[in-house]
């Protein structure tokens, strides 16, 4: 037994039979009656086929509609190591989850656990809702690993935290959802295994429990234990996580500290590079006019950055071509949050070429985005140009390039000390001014 | 381990013993029952018990009253029809007193079959959700049948009385046990169905069948006494046959004292239960892919 590994993943793969998600190896009658009546099942084939189209690089079996949920992966954790395991949906994280819980076996590899493994798949794992609250508390906890003596050791503490103590005799059918996840998480905050699995089961809840529910979660992992914790909430992982995985198409595609890895991911979520490049002329975006060559989003020094410290400034780079010359010509740009919405839209205002018309020729305009203006997170490029008189587009790009913006939390930016999620699709450090006086002779107003 | 210790003390961690090792691997074919992990899941199989009987009748107006409608109104619809109208032999008991001391059994196993069969479909939220040994579904919902028998059984010890046939003698201690073989019967077969429910839906709708056909292949409207030898130990192949005979020989001294028969369908439960057992644990891997 090894003291300090926590969990061991060697070379696990999970095969699925797509259309009846299950495991290959049974043989089933149903097959003669679903090869008689397969018109209805064609459907699935075609979703298998674009499902596989996305996992070239899994063999499938052939001829048959197997897809590997997982496949190749391996990892350890160490004791103690709070890990998140992130990606898109369907990329195989629950899948995993659902190995190292026991609930379903791996179809090739092997898991070691090194001590006492709780689930936590979905809120109110057990629940009926006929039972009263307090009833659920002792079917729940006992499912998810908790002894009786435990239970009732930590049941004045459980119904406390679920701050629902009047309803507690209660059925759960009559609770509103919220009370309802309210008592489910907080049985399962109570469980005391060495290795704590965690699907996204924080999706769910109000802000505020939300928040209580994490700083129980630390609570937990500073008393030593370890947790594998899903989230579809990149704040979340990177708060609680010193490590991540990023789990895409069945297989580990990045393993790092959680904030790297989480804005890897963000960044692939977008589907956009920091660089777009169109070597055929002919078929570049634009017209007889002009055509754009290249988008790329670079730091100072002139590299292409996926990545930019909060701190320092970014530059969204256009490459065009003017085709035929003589126009006043406005480089524009337009960045948006994740979430949508527009930061900000900006036209080149470049004194040398502003009220000039462009001869021919290859022009690369830079927009400068100074450092401490953007908030943390990813960021969606746009970029087009147009003449002004006549009024007319020659190119608009959509969401041409894309970049992230992070915070190494040194405390020089306008986060400060604070390490929590910070609103805002800017997030500009501010020169704040402050004015003091004594109380003595009682609180006059300030002489802002 | 010296760190461990350590580590442990300060978690407040309530195991004090070593850390257990679990390796997941693909399992292949036949494998072992791991009984010493379901006692190590006594609790869980506790609280599943003590689910279904909480749930069982909550939102009833009459409750646990239902437990004793269900083999009395069968006895008294047996006693009119059959025994009224048909005429069928009663081995010299009063016929509502024969047909009621065989259903008392009766109905113990065939909702304890009825129940662990579409027990691991109706988990399905939790075999998807949580990891613990899957025996244990189908397991408890034949338990959880055991304060219904005990309610029906104490009326049908009054019903005994009230015919003033009630007499205090050693053979009533075979009573528990003719109930531990129904048990052990419906629980046999609870594994082989309510695993191949995983698959099969077919099952559910097939097990109305099965129990129907069932009732009528044990003698509870009819004494065995209408069968001949070799065919009556041969009959007894059926553990219900038993569990019938020995009932209605205990309580009312009728039919013969448990013999060949007795030991036949003993032994055919305990096939049931041991292969059922093994069958579940083969196919038990893919439950949670395919519910």
């Amino acid at each position: 037994m090894s003291d300090d590994i926590a969990v061991r993943v060697d070379n696990i793969g999970k095969q699925y039979r797509i259309g009846t998600r299950r495991a290959p190896g049974t043989v089933m009658m149903r097959e003669v009656l679903t090869d008689l009546a397969a018109a209805p099942f064609r459907k699935l084939r075609a979703l298998a086929r674009r499902l596989a189209a996305g996992t070239e690089t899994l063999p499938q079996p052939a001829g048959a509609d197997h897809i590997w949920a997982l496949r190749n992966v391996s990892f350890t954790v160490p004791r103690g190591q709070v890990i998140g395991i992130i990606g898109p949906n369907g990329a195989g994280k629950s899948t995993l989850l659902k190995v190292l819980s026991r609930i379903t076996e791996p179809t090739e590899g092997r898991v070691e656990i090194h001590g006492r493994v709780g689930s936590l798949l979905e809120v109110g794992t057990g629940f009926h809702p006929e039972l009263t609250g307090l009833e659920n508390v002792f079917l729940s906890g006992a499912l998810l690993g908790m002894r009786k003596v435990e239970i009732e050791r930590n049941l004045d503490e459980i119904v406390a935290f679920s701050e629902i103590e009047k309803f507690i005799d209660t059925p759960v059918k009559h609770y509103s959802s919220g009370m309802y996840v309210r008592l489910a998480f907080s049985v399962a905050a109570h469980l005391e295994p060495e290795i704590l699995i965690v699907d996204e089961v924080l999706a769910v809840g109000d802000v505020s429990f939300q928040r209580k529910c994490l700083n129980k979660m630390e609570d937990v992992h500073q008393h030593g234990r370890t947790i594998l914790f899903v989230s579809h909430n990149m704040d979340a992982v990177t708060r609680l996580c010193e490590r991540a995985l990023l789990i895409s198409h069945g297989g580990i595609q990045k393993d790092g500290p959680a904030s790297d890895v989480a804005s890897a991911y963000l960044l692939s979520t977008l589907k956009t590079d920091a660089i777009q490049e169109w070597p055929i002329a002919e078929t570049a975006p634009g017209n007889a006019i002009a055509r754009l060559r290249r988008v790329r989003v670079r730091d100072e020094a002139g590299a292409t950055v996926e990545n930019i410290d909060v701190r320092q400034p970014v530059g969204i780079e256009m490459v065009f071509d003017v085709l035929t010359p003589g126009r006043v010509m406005a480089p524009s740009v337009m960045l948006y949050a994740r979430s949508g919405t527009c930061v900000f839209s900006a036209h080149d205002l470049d004194p040398e070429w502003r009220q000039r018309q462009r001869p021919a020729g290859s022009f690369t305009a830079t927009a400068w985005i100074p450092g401490n203006l953007l908030a943390e997170g990813a960021l969606l490029v746009s970029c087009g140009l147009g003449s002004i008189r006549p009024l007319e587009v020659h190119f608009f790009v959509r969401e041409a390039v894309a970049f992230n913006v992070t915070d190494p939390g040194m405390g020089d930016s306008a986060r400060g000390d604070w390490d929590g999620s910070i609103p805002g699709v800017v997030r500009p450090l501010l020169k704040w001014q402050t004015a003091y006086r004594p109380l003595s002779g009682g609180l006059i107003e300030g002489d802002a | 381990m010296t760190q461990e210790a350590t580590s442990e003390a300060l978690t407040a961690a309530p195991l004090l013993t070593p850390l257990v090792t679990t390796v997941i691997e693909p399992a292949h074919g036949w494998v072992p029952l791991k009984v010493r992990e379901l006692w190590e899941y006594r609790e869980v199989l506790y609280y599943l018990i003590w689910r279904d009987i909480k749930v069982k009748y909550r939102q009833t107006l009459i409750g646990a009253t239902w437990a004793i409608i269900q083999p009395l109104m069968t006895m008294v619809v047996f006693s009119v029809f059959l025994g009224k109208l048909a005429k069928v032999p009663s081995d010299g008991v009063p016929y509502p007193l024969f047909a009621f001391a065989a259903l008392v059994p009766w109905a113990f196993f065939a909702n304890g079959l009825t129940q662990s069969a579409s027990s691991l479909v109706a988990s399905g939220h939790l075999i998807t959700k949580v990891y613990f040994p899957r025996l244990l579904v189908p397991t408890a919902r034949v338990l959880s049948g055991l304060p219904d028998i005990g309610l029906s059984f104490l009326v049908l010890l009054g019903l005994v009385a009230a015919y003033g046939r009630f007499e205090l003698s050693l053979s009533l201690l075979w009573l528990p046990a003719m109930a531990a073989l129904a048990l052990l019967t419906a629980f046999g077969i609870g594994l082989w169905l309510s695993a191949l429910n995983v698959q099969y839906r077919d099952i559910q709708h097939a097990v109305p069948f099965l129990v129907q056909i069932w009732l009528f292949a044990t003698p509870i409207a009819y004494p065995s006494s209408l069968l001949a030898e070799p065919w009556r130990t041969i009959y007894g192949l059926n553990p219900m046959v038993g569990v019938v005979e020995g009932f209605r020989w205990a309580l009312l001294g009728s039919g013969r004292p448990p013999g060949m028969p007795l030991v036949v369908s003993t032994a055919a439960a305990l096939v049931l239960v041991v292969s059922g057992a093994f069958f579940f644990r083969r196919v038990e891997r893919t439950f949670a892919d395919v519910i």
